[in-house]
C-alpha cells in the first residue's frame, strides 16, 4: 500500500519534472521470473524503472542494491524494505559461507523480477563501467528467465551522483530484447555487453561534459 | 453577447476539425498508402485542441498556466537537445525557475517587468551565474545557446499568454481571448495550409540547405489562404479594420514560416529529426510550436501599437 501511494507519487514527478521516451515499452517483463539489467547513473533509475512496471505487479519487482548503502541505518533499511523492496546485496563480504546472491534466487525461485544495475556503481554519469558478473551467476541458475537489458540516458543529467538539485530532462529508455543463456558466463556477458552498446548507439545523445 | 461570439468561433473550429479529420480517414481507407502518420497527426490535433478549449473556457488563469507548462515543456525539450555543460546545472535550474516568474507577471498584468525580465534581468543573471562555477572554457556557447533557447521558449511564447488579459474594447468585445483565438487558430492553420499546399504542388524549393521540404508553392499557398481567412474572421473576434485585418493576414504567415524555418536550422545543426517525442504524429513540442516562437511577439506588439 504504502508502495503503491509512493510510486504514483513517483510516476507524477517522473511525468512531469523528466518525460520519458520509452522505446520498445512491450519487452519489460510484466512476469517473473525475470531480470532486468540497465546501466546505473543515478539514483532515479530505480525510480524510472519502476514507474515504468504496472503498479499491480510493483510487490513483485525488486531493484537488487548494495546492503552497505540502503540498508547502513534503521532508517534507511526501513525505507529500502518497505518502501522501495529492495534486495539486498553484501558488497565485498567476509563470509565465504553464504552466497551473497541468496536474496536473488530466493526472489527469482517466487517468480519475481529483479532490476539489476551490474555496474555496480552509479560512477561518473553518462558513462558505462565493466559489468560485474554476477548477473550471469543468475542467469545460470535460471535458464529460462529472461534477462532484459534496458539502456537509460539523461538520468545522470538529471540527477548525477553526489547532487541533491534535480535538473529536469527529457530521458531516454531503450528496452532491448532478452539475452538468452547459451551455457557459458563469459560468452552471457560479452553477448550482454554488445547488446548494452547497441542499445546506446541507438542514438546520438547532446554532448555533456 | 461575448460568450456567444467566442463559442460560435471555438464551435467552428471544432467543426473544421470534424471535417479535416473525415477527409484525413477517407483517404487513408481509399489509398493504399501508409498514412498512419497523418492519421496519428490528426488524432493529435484532437487532443491539442481539446486541452486549448477547455483551458480557454475555464478561466484565464488555467490558460495562463498551460502556456507556462507548453514553455517548461519546450525549454527541457530544447535543453534536453542541446549540448550543455555539467558545471552549468544550476543555471539550468534558474533557466527553468524564470518560467513561473515570468508568467506571475502576465498574471499580474505587470507589462513593464514582462517585457524586460527575460531580455534584460536574465540576460544579465545567466552569465554570472554560470561563471560561478570557475570553467571558463565553453562560457560563451554555454551563455549564448541558453539565452537563446530562454527567449524562444519562454519569453517569446508568454506574449501569447499576455494576449489574453488585454481588456475588451468598444470595437472588441471577445478581448484579448479573441484575439489569442485569432493568433493561436491562424499561426496553426497557417502550418497546415503550408504543409498541404507544399504536398499537392510544391516543386521549386525555397531554402533546401535549410529545410529541404519546404517550397515557393507551399509558403505562397500558405499565405493566401491564411490572409483570406484572417480577412473573414478579423470582424469575428478583433478590433482590426480592414486594413489592419490584411496586416495581420501577411503578418502571421510569414511569420510563422520564418519560426518554422528557424527551429528547422537549429535542428539541422543538431542532426535531429524531431524536436522530441511528445504530441504522436507531430514530433516534439518544439515542432508544433515553432512558428508560434516568431507570431506570438510579433503580432502581440503589433496589437499593442495600433490599438491598446
Amino acid at each position: 500500500m504504502l508502495q503503491k501511494v509512493f510510486y504514483v507519487c513517483v510516476r507524477i514527478a517522473v511525468l512531469f519534472l523528466l518525460g520519458l521516451n520509452v522505446r520498445r515499452r512491450d519487452l519489460l517483463p510484466a512476469r517473473g521470473p525475470a531480470i532486468i539489467v540497465a546501466n546505473h547513473n543515478s539514483h532515479l533509475d530505480t525510480m524510472v524503472l519502476m514507474a515504468l512496471m504496472p503498479l499491480s505487479r510493483l510487490k513483485d519487482v525488486k531493484p537488487v542494491a548494495a546492503a552497505d548503502y540502503f540498508f547502513s541505518s534503521p532508517w534507511k533499511a526501513w525505507l529500502s524494505d518497505h518502501v522501495l523492496g529492495i534486495i539486498p546485496v553484501e558488497r565485498g563480504r567476509k563470509d565465504k559461507h553464504s552466497d551473497p546472491l541468496q536474496g536473488c534466487y530466493d526472489a527469482l525461485d517466487a517468480g519475481q523480477v529483479l532490476i539489476l544495475f551490474p555496474e555496480g556503481s552509479r560512477g561518473e554519469p553518462e558513462t558505462m563501467t565493466e559489468l560485474k558478473k554476477g548477473v550471469s551467476h543468475l542467469a545460470e541458475r535460471f535458464p529460462d528467465a529472461p534477462v532484459v537489458p534496458v539502456f537509460t540516458h539523461g538520468l545522470g543529467k538529471a540527477l548525477p551522483r553526489g547532487s541533491f538539485l534535480l535538473v529536469p530532462f527529457f530521458c531516454d529508455i531503450f528496452v532491448g530484447k532478452p539475452v538468452t543463456w547459451t551455457g557459458d558466463r563469459s560468452q552471457f556477458m560479452n553477448e550482454l555487453k554488445d547488446r548494452f552498446q547497441a542499445l546506446a548507439s541507438e542514438k546520438t545523445f547532446a554532448p555533456w561534459e | 453577447m461575448t460568450l456567444a461570439t467566442i463559442h460560435w468561433v471555438l464551435i467552428g473550429i471544432w467543426a473544421l476539425l470534424a471535417v479535416a479529420s473525415a477527409i484525413v480517414f477517407t483517404i487513408s481507407r481509399l489509398s493504399g498508402k501508409d498514412m498512419s502518420e497523418l492519421v496519428q497527426r490528426t488524432i493529435s490535433w484532437w487532443v491539442m485542441v481539446a486541452i486549448f478549449t477547455v483551458a480557454f473556457l475555464v478561466s484565464n488563469t488555467i490558460s495562463i498556466i498551460v502556456f507556462a507548462l507548453i514553455s517548461f515543456l519546450a525549454l527541457k525539450e530544447y535543453f534536453s537537445m542541446i549540448p550543455t555543460r555539467r558545471a552549468d546545472r544550476r543555471v539550468l535550474f534558474w533557466a527553468y525557475l524564470s518560467i513561473p516568474v515570468q508568467y506571475f507577471w502576465v498574471y499580474d498584468s505587470y507589462y513593464g517587468m514582462f517585457a524586460v525580465f527575460i531580455p534584460v534581468y536574465m540576460f544579465l543573471f545567466l552569465p554570472v551565474a554560470s561563471l560561478l562555477s570557475q570553467q571558463t572554457e565553453g562560457f560563451l556557447r554555454a551563455v549564448g545557446t541558453l539565452n537563446w533557447g530562454l527567449m524562444l521558449c519562454v519569453f517569446s511564447i508568454s506574449h501569447a499568454a499576455f494576449l489574453l488579459i488585454l481588456p475588451a474594447t468598444p470595437d472588441n468585445a471577445t478581448g484579448g481571448p479573441g484575439l489569442l483565438l485569432f493568433l493561436i487558430f491562424l499561426t496553426q492553420f497557417n502550418d497546415v495550409a503550408q504543409y498541404t499546399w507544399g504536398k499537392l504542388f510544391g516543386r521549386h524549393k525555397i531554402l533546401p540547405g535549410v529545410s529541404p521540404n519546404k517550397t515557393w508553392e507551399g509558403f505562397l499557398g500558405g499565405v493566401v489562404t491564411t490572409f483570406v481567412l484572417a480577412l473573414l474572421t478579423a470582424p469575428l473576434v478583433t478590433p482590426f479594420d480592414l486594413v489592419h485585418a490584411a496586416a495581420a493576414g501577411l503578418l502571421i504567415p510569414v511569420a510563422g514560416f520564418v519560426g518554422d524555418i528557424t527551429v528547422s536550422a537549429l535542428k539541422r545543426d543538431l542532426g535531429v529529426k524531431d524536436t522530441g517525442s511528445l504530441i504522436p504524429g507531430h514530433g516534439g513540442i518544439l515542432d508544433r510550436i515553432d512558428s508560434l516562437t516568431y507570431t506570438a511577439p510579433l503580432f502581440f506588439h503589433f496589437t499593442r501599437y495600433f490599438y491598446y
